[in-house]
């Protein structure tokens, strides 16, 4: 769709993180709240996003999940508390501790924050700033670190003093685990351990989700800094052919059912472009509406 | 002293600008179990402005809720409440020191509702001290307004008087936008009479506060009493300004402004920014705009000098805009 020039602007693949997303999110409930990346739509949808309404957004219709006015990088669903969809790195952190402490305050116990960034946010001053407000006022955070190992294209040991991230929220006194990020069985088992913890204490948690991404970091980027063969073997352990091989070895599953699978997946995706297609464009009178909620001149 | 006004009884008070702000705060504390208070010692401390004394005895530290200096983390926490129900108030020690929280103000608190196709609202108050005086130099002098009046999506106001330093805390409360109050920081102290009951006042208006019919003196927050006794100096003179306070700075009411031109035909912009990409320069553009034919002098602007506000004093005064450059620029401008 890219190429075909109906989507534009940035594009941040996820292809080699689902694990991440899916994994997570299964520990979640739909009272808990959801800060992410601009590298979002992995993650909203394995909140349950549509598919559809994320298709529209990157087309930029008004049937889109934020009527066009985010495009891939500012997804949003409230009903879904799925709070967006951050551009600045390090930039959803402060609001994800702001989220719970409204829970803390309203007394909504056993609701948790969980707040995904990734390991280019380490080095951020608003990381540092928002772990240590966490852990200050115990707030229920699930601090998510998607270590897919370059912020852009810096790799992290170019980035990085101390590039063991779990080390830096243990400093803050924040239990961390390192989590194989490619294997969705571990990090939903992490996730739901961590996401039990959290709300029992009430005090933030993080784990580092170690993964990998496939693709560059977004459709400008030419990938000159790392190596075909780096790539390749990092696709050995794609998390989406790791997890149908443990399935088929268990014989949970079939030929059949795979493609099953795979031919809904391409019905889903079929409807997501042709509603993203069929969808108006928000009239240009409207260019102004929402900038407040209150007319204001 | 007390008197009757219309639709209820209400005693007059007399409060410094410090105290109706703490009068604002405690009102709306016990109004509202969704507001809270959050910054830099305003707990045991206070606040750095003694703002919330006492207030840590009467609301306990979940409510007067001390944040370590992470300006960018408790500013963003302010954003997150909101959008999880809350009605936070942000104290940011100063403008100078809000800079550090840029990123949560200019690109979340100021988008979230646009961004995501009105779905989110962020109902959040932040205030912090403004503007020189106090020979404190550059790093807490400076007056920033504009950095924050320039930006869609956010609200910002000046309290120049008791009554709006109290007023306009409670109306940003009210308000579903996030609302920025600046209090410059030579306000505090000061004196005013005010209706002991603390009630909303309006946001959208600017106010004329001295009326005249020579030339229209345009200014708001610490500059207005520069404004008031150089038009009380040109009384002498015979020549009679007209005060307008713009209170908020952010949507720009040029209504007030334009109908007062109408009857001066001369403007100038008191504005404690420095001149170069001020509000003033906004407010000039404006006049241009909408009142061009009003005008019968180019409109010129007193504002601070091109310079770091430094800490000497004698510097420091020649720096701000004072009486004596407003009357003295007004004379030029009737010759």
């Amino acid at each position: 769709m890219y190429s075909a020039a109906k989507i534009h602007g940035f594009l941040h693949l996820y292809i080699g993180e689902e694990a991440v997303a899916v994994g997570v999110l299964q520990a979640l409930t739909p009272d808990d709240a959801i800060v992410a990346t601009y590298r979002e739509h992995g993650q909203a949808l394995a909140r349950g996003v549509p598919a559809a309404s994320l298709m529209a957004e990157m087309f930029g219709k008004a049937n889109g999940s934020s009527r066009g006015r985010g495009g891939s990088m500012h997804i949003f669903d409230l009903a879904r508390r799925f709070y967006g969809g951050y551009a600045i790195v390090g930039g959803g952190l402060p609001v994800a501790v702001g989220l719970a402490l409204a829970d803390r305050l309203s007394g909504r116990e056993g609701r948790l924050t969980a707040c995904f960034f990734g390991d280019g946010a380490v080095a951020e001053g608003e990381f540092h700033e928002s772990l240590n407000l966490a852990a200050l006022w115990e707030l229920p955070v699930l601090f998510l670190c998607e270590n897919n190992l370059y912020a852009m294209g810096t790799p992290i040991r170019q980035e990085l003093a101390q590039p063991d991230i779990s080390l830096r929220a243990e400093s803050y006194g924040i239990p961390a685990e390192p989590v194989d990020g490619m294997d969705v069985i571990a990090v939903e088992e992490a996730a739901r351990r961590a996401a039990i913890q959290v709300r029992r204490t009430g005090a933030p948690l993080f784990l580092e989700l170690r993964t990998y991404r496939f693709r560059a970091h977004s459709m400008a980027d030419p990938d000159l800094y790392r190596t075909k063969d780096e790539i390749g073997d990092w696709r050995q352990r794609d998390p989406i052919a790791l997890l149908e091989a443990r399935l088929r070895e268990a014989k949970l599953i079939a030929d059949d059912d795979v493609s099953a699978l795979e031919s809904d997946v391409a019905a889903e995706l079929d409807h997501a472009v042709g509603v993203a297609e069929a969808g108006p464009f928000e009239p240009v009178e409207d260019l102004t509406k929402d900038v407040y909620g209150r007319s204001a001149q | 002293m007390s008197v009757q006004l219309a639709g209820g009884s209400s005693r007059r008070v007399r409060l410094t600008y410090r105290e109706a702000v703490r009068a604002g705060l405690r009102h709306a504390l016990s109004a509202d179990d969704r507001v809270f208070l959050m910054g830099e010692d305003v707990g045991s401390y206070g606040g750095a402005f003694a703002v919330s004394l006492g207030l840590l005895d009467e609301f306990g530290p979940e409510r007067i809720r001390n944040t370590p200096l992470s300006e960018s983390a408790f500013v963003g926490a302010g954003i997150g409440a909101a959008l999880g129900g809350m009605r936070p108030i942000v104290e940011v020690m100063t403008i100078n020191f809000s800079l550090l929280a840029l990123d949560q103000i200019v690109n979340n608190a100021a988008t979230l509702r646009y961004m995501s196709g009105g779905q989110l609202e962020v109902p959040l108050v932040v205030r912090m001290a403004t503007g020189g005086g106090r020979q404190l130099a550059a790093q807490h002098a400076h007056s920033l307004e504009v950095w924050y009046a320039h930006v869609p999506g956010i609200k910002a106001l000046a309290p120049a008087t008791v009554e709006d330093a109290r007023g306009m805390l409670l109306a940003a409360l009210d308000d579903p936008d996030p609302v920025f109050i600046f209090e410059h920081a030579t306000l505090y102290p000061l004196e005013g009479e005010v209706d002991e009951e603390p009630r909303p006042v309006d946001i959208c208006r600017a106010s004329v506060r001295r009326e005249g019919g020579d030339v229209t003196l345009v200014t708001y927050g610490g500059s207005l009493a520069a404004c008031l006794a150089a038009a009380d100096d040109l009384a002498d003179e015979g020549i009679e300004a007209e005060v307008v306070d713009l209170r908020t700075l952010r949507p720009l009411d040029m209504d007030t402004v334009l109908v007062s031109l109408g009857k001066t035909h001369h403007a100038a912009i008191v504005d404690e920014g420095w001149k170069t990409g001020s509000l003033a320069g906004e407010v000039s553009a404006q006049i241009m705009e909408r009142g061009f034919d009003l005008l019968d002098w180019p409109v010129q602007r007193v504002c601070s000098a091109e310079v770091p506000i430094p800490y000497a004093k004698h510097l420091e005064d020649a720096a701000l805009p004072s009486r004596e450059r407003v009357a003295a620029t007004v004379r030029e401008m009737l010759v």
